[in-house]
């Protein structure tokens, strides 16, 4: 019978660590997901920032290329 | 810069919280009136009191935003009442969980520690909804700190208002009474209390790195597609200056 109280009183137990961990746990998750956010809009950043300064190059070269 | 001294506090965090809990369940004494029941008040009443102090914090770096009219210090306050409602709500499903095993009753109306910690909780809760009714930044900001300056002043006197009521239910654990704990759970409540306040200083830190460098992400974005108008942040968050160090 005791056994059986301790067992019930567990059960509550866990269930309040479950939520403290469950909640942490989420924060985590979401902040995850914002790092990954940023990392695409980093990637996309780093994209737009080799174009810009690949433009004048390039249209240097073709300045330079003799005309048919 | 946010980020700095971020990994030391993590690992100290961890640690913490891993020794709190092992003292939880393999050093403190079961209690002789709840028994295994007694061990949520690790859990539970850190999370309450780190709220509580986080809540106040804000209102702190809110007074210092409206003084110094630095975006920074709204940031600070917007984060810190965020993660404060985390650990509130965390407080609230954990107490419930402690009453329906100690009481049968997963909430009671009549006692005042429960439901003046709840009207606390729905109080920050209009926080965000504020903030995102309201178009201009400058005024958001401004309001925003007004909001948690005010709100941050009730929670001492909710704290005062609860020591003064006459009847009660839940344990007071602050007070004379709960001032009777054995050295064994004092030390594994503190070292909890510790744990608990060095997660929120971390997630505090870690959440203001991101901001802050989603910020930057996007005012460095409006810069190289030459789309100054663009805005930095979403209209409920608190805006820094584009070349904002902090």
């Amino acid at each position: 019978m005791a056994l059986f109280a301790v067992a019930h009183a567990g059960r509550y137990v866990a269930a309040a660590y479950l939520v403290f961990l469950a909640l942490v746990l989420i924060y985590v998750a979401i902040m995850a997901s914002k790092l990954g956010r940023i990392e695409r809009e980093l990637g996309e950043l780093v994209e737009l920032s080799r174009r810009s300064s690949a433009t004048p190059a390039d249209a240097h070269t073709r300045e330079g290329q003799p005309v048919a | 810069m946010y980020g700095k001294g971020l990994r030391g506090l993590s690992i100290a965090t961890v640690l913490t919280l891993v020794g709190a809990f092992a003292l939880v369940f393999f050093y403190a004494p079961t209690d002789a009136d709840q028994g295994v029941i007694q061990k949520i008040f690790y859990v539970h009443v850190p999370m309450a009191i780190v709220a509580l102090c986080g809540f106040v914090f804000a209102a702190a770096m809110a007074i210092q935003h409206l003084r110094t009219g630095e975006r920074r210090y709204d940031l600070r306050a917007y984060v810190a009442i965020h993660l404060s409602l985390i650990l509130g709500i965390g407080t609230l499903i954990s107490g419930s969980i402690w009453a329906k095993a100690s009481w049968g009753h997963w909430w009671v109306w009549d006692e005042p520690t429960l439901v003046s910690f709840l009207i606390v909780v729905l109080l920050y809760a209009c926080y965000q909804p504020l903030r995102f009714a309201i178009e201009d930044p400058e005024k958001q900001a401004r309001y925003a700190s007004v909001f948690a300056i005010t709100a941050g002043a009730f929670v001492p006197l909710n704290f005062l208002a609860v020591r003064l009521a006459q009847a009660y239910t839940h344990p007071r654990v602050l007070g004379t009474t709960g001032g009777s704990m054995p050295g064994s759970m004092r030390l594994t409540f503190l070292v909890s209390v510790v744990g608990m306040a060095l997660l929120f200083a971390t997630l505090w830190k870690y959440e203001l790195a991101s901001k802050h460098t989603a910020q930057q992400l996007r005012a460095l974005r409006a810069r190289l597609t030459g789309d100054a108008a663009a805005p930095t942040v979403r209209s409920g968050q608190p805006a820094l200056p584009a070349e904002s160090t902090v």
